[in-house]
């Protein structure tokens, strides 16, 4: 069974959803994306997703775009991001790690390469952004050869088909983009997220994932109380930004702290007003 | 009507390994409705009726060939014959893709366009059409583009739309593209994004290809009319790749005609400032495609350059990925230097003031001519013309205006 898998699994059995916080590997700094992450996990993570910096993230708006930027001015590479990987499982065994980027540094690197490295480096799951499921089957392949889960996007404008395509190519979890639009958008539509997540649910027989425009706790409890995840990732670069190299890690863990209240409060069965 | 010798892209949008549609989830819908209606559109014969009327009365079409006559008599070779792309309205091919892109976006009842544009040309295009079908238009241009391009900022806002600066990443047109590709995954039920040349995600490579064709349609039957034959070559610049798809793809089937795409190569390919994806770059996947990208080792796109803003782009049409790797087509380059002789030259044996990408293609031509006898006979696309080029000619000149 996937660190993945048993993440939810473990949750499920507590009665309790997941949150997924989302940071920019090398951003402030090459040097603090570990330490941040071991900061998540503190504050309440369940899984991490770590993001690839690209130098044209087209699916991002411009809040993770300049945590991409800020990464690639200190020459993070996808080379480098695995060794991050690395270093943080020296220290945490546990937390599965997912990371999420755009397909040509991957590419560059060689597919089957990049899988076998990342497995290597202790990664969970992969999500490549400009991976639909029409391109995403030699990458499937690629991951579940090394023990990797792909996970795939899935969106309200998905088709049933295109749902139940996507259900066999995944595995972990799906990750339902709330909104129209990139990542760090307005907020999101709640009633009408929850309308939709029982037929993800059962059409791709993995747990569901919200995120896009989750920026606090109450609407990450709104969302865990129908989700399996919460995702939040645009929030957390924008506390980052706001905080200098020796406040980012106790300003970080305050916020996702407060998310993780959040999720727990509402994935209690009491979301709030 | 033609005998091209394949049917690509295929129904997923590939040419060969190229092509594709790697986008986010949350672009699909969008171009599965595009993909559809312009399926529908391209075998509607009002579409088509409507589409060439467009082309003879606004654009002006068909555009001339002109023998170069002086010019190929002073280079003592082969004969250069020029497509003038030039005459257009707006003053380039491009327009002959933005009408097609406007008709389809009335077609599906959209009435805001969008578009990405590096020198401002496909903006200008954009908006000319945008105005002509009562649209709203937001051209989305790298604010360095801003900075250098002022009087074709000036026109797109004369003809009604909005400029938004693009801050982002190199501030040039790939940003500029990423913008647009934002707006549009968030505007999708109101908004067409008219992309300017053969990339991007499927249907992009073809739709566009298909609108530029008029261009070699039109040259296969001047050509004979004019010098009792077709060319030996045809030769095209390459920047994204639109005009010399639009030439070179009724040609693919006339096997004894050359296909020549010229790339920008800047200060020089060993210099490693230059836009010449096809020549130096390797594959792999950008703005919703798989094509020859110039990339890092780590699979970072860098930062081209040109002297002519319309070829300065790190990726092009997965079409032309194909065409090289299959032979059909061969990829040559031109630095800046050399691009700005043949505008010079043009300029003062035909009177001719081209473009500076065209001036690639011309260039090349001039390099070849040469060595080449004088029945042989060249046919370069004449792309644009360089009014928009006089403040970067100067400065090269050292003249301020």
């Amino acid at each position: 069974m996937s660190k993945i898998q048993a993440t939810f699994e473990r949750l499920q059995s507590q009665g309790r959803k997941a949150l997924i916080p989302f940071i920019t590997a090398g951003d402030p700094d090459p040097a603090l994306t570990v330490p941040l992450m071991h900061t998540l996990v503190e504050a309440g993570a369940d899984i991490i997703e770590l993001g690839v910096p690209f130098s044209d993230p087209m699916a991002d708006g411009p809040t993770i775009q300049r945590a991409s930027e800020r990464a690639l001015a200190k020459g993070v590479s996808l080379r480098q991001v695995l060794g991050m990987v690395a270093s943080f499982r020296a220290d945490d065994n546990v937390t599965p790690v997912v990371l999420m980027g755009y397909a040509n540094p991957i590419e560059a690197m060689g597919l089957d390469i990049f899988a076998e490295a990342a497995f290597d480096a202790g990664v969970d799951g992969v999500l490549v952004v400009d991976y639909p499921p029409e391109e995403g089957e030699a990458f499937a392949q690629a991951m579940n050869a090394n023990a990797l889960d792909p996970i795939f996007l899935l969106a309200p404008t998905s088709t049933p088909e295109r749902i139940a395509r996507v259900g066999e190519l995944a595995s972990g979890y799906v990750y339902y983009v709330s909104l129209k639009g990139v990542t760090g958008s307005a907020a999101l539509d709640v009633a009408s997220v929850a309308a939709r997540i029982p037929e993800l649910r059962a059409a791709t027989g993995v747990p569901v994932g919200v995120g896009f425009g989750i920026r606090d706790a109450a609407t990450a409890g709104a969302v865990a109380a129908c989700a399996d995840a919460v995702v939040v990732g645009s929030r957390i670069i924008e506390e980052i930004e706001r905080s200098t190299p020796d406040t980012v890690c106790t300003r970080v863990k305050t916020l996702v702290a407060d998310l993780r209240a959040g999720v727990d409060a509402g994935s209690c069965g009491t979301p709030p007003a | 009507m033609s005998d091209i010798p394949y049917a690509l892209p295929d129904a997923a949008g590939h040419f060969g390994q190229y092509g594709g549609i790697f986008v986010a989830e949350t672009l699909i819908p969008a171009l599965d409705e595009l993909r559809l209606a312009y399926d529908e559109a391209r075998c509607d014969p009002a579409f088509i009726a409507e589409f060439e009327y467009e082309l003879k009365h606004y654009v002006g079409r068909p555009s001339p060939i002109y023998h170069a006559r002086r010019l190929s008599d002073e280079l003592g070779g082969a004969q250069i014959y020029l497509k003038r792309e030039d005459l257009n309205h707006t003053g380039a091919h491009k327009v002959n893709n933005c009408i097609g892109q406007a008709m389809l976006a009335r077609r599906m009842g959209k009435k805001r366009v969008i578009a990405e544009t590096g020198a401002g040309q496909h903006g200008v295009a954009s908006a000319t059409v945008a105005a002509r079908y009562g649209m709203e238009c937001v051209v989305y241009m790298g604010s360095e583009d801003v900075r250098r391009q002022a009087a074709n900022v000036y026109r797109m806002k004369l003809l009604g739309a909005s400029v938004v600066p693009v801050e982002s990443g190199s501030k040039t047109l790939k940003d500029a593209l990423n913008e647009a590709m934002r707006d549009w995954v968030t505007n999708i039920s109101s908004t067409f994004y008219i992309i300017g040349t053969v990339a991007g995600p499927h249907p992009y490579p073809m739709m566009v290809r298909d609108f530029q064709t008029v261009i070699g349609k039109e040259a296969i039957v001047q050509m004979p009319e004019l010098c009792g034959r077709q060319p030996d070559a045809v030769i095209a610049c390459v920047g994204g790749g639109s005009n010399a798809m639009g030439i070179f793809h009724p040609y693919i089937g006339y096997d004894e005609v050359r296909l020549i795409g010229v790339e920008a190569a800047g200060d020089g390919i060993a210099s490693g400032r230059h836009a010449a994806s096809l020549t130096a770059g390797r594959p792999g996947v950008l703005h919703g495609n798989r094509t020859y990208l110039l990339q890092d080792a780590n699979g970072q796109i860098i930062e081209t350059h040109s002297v002519s803003a319309g070829l300065d782009y790190p990726g092009v049409g997965p079409e032309h990925a194909w065409l090289k790797d299959t032979g059909r087509a061969e990829y040559a380059t031109i630095d800046d230097a050399e691009a700005l002789a043949a505008f010079h030259r043009l300029c003062l044996t035909e009177g001719i003031i081209p473009a500076l990408e065209s001036s690639h293609a011309l260039a090349h031509a001039m390099k070849i001519a040469p060595t080449m006898g004088k029945d042989k006979v060249l046919l370069v696309n004449l792309s644009g013309r360089g009014d928009k080029d006089m403040h970067t000619v100067a400065e090269k000149s050292g003249i301020q205006f």
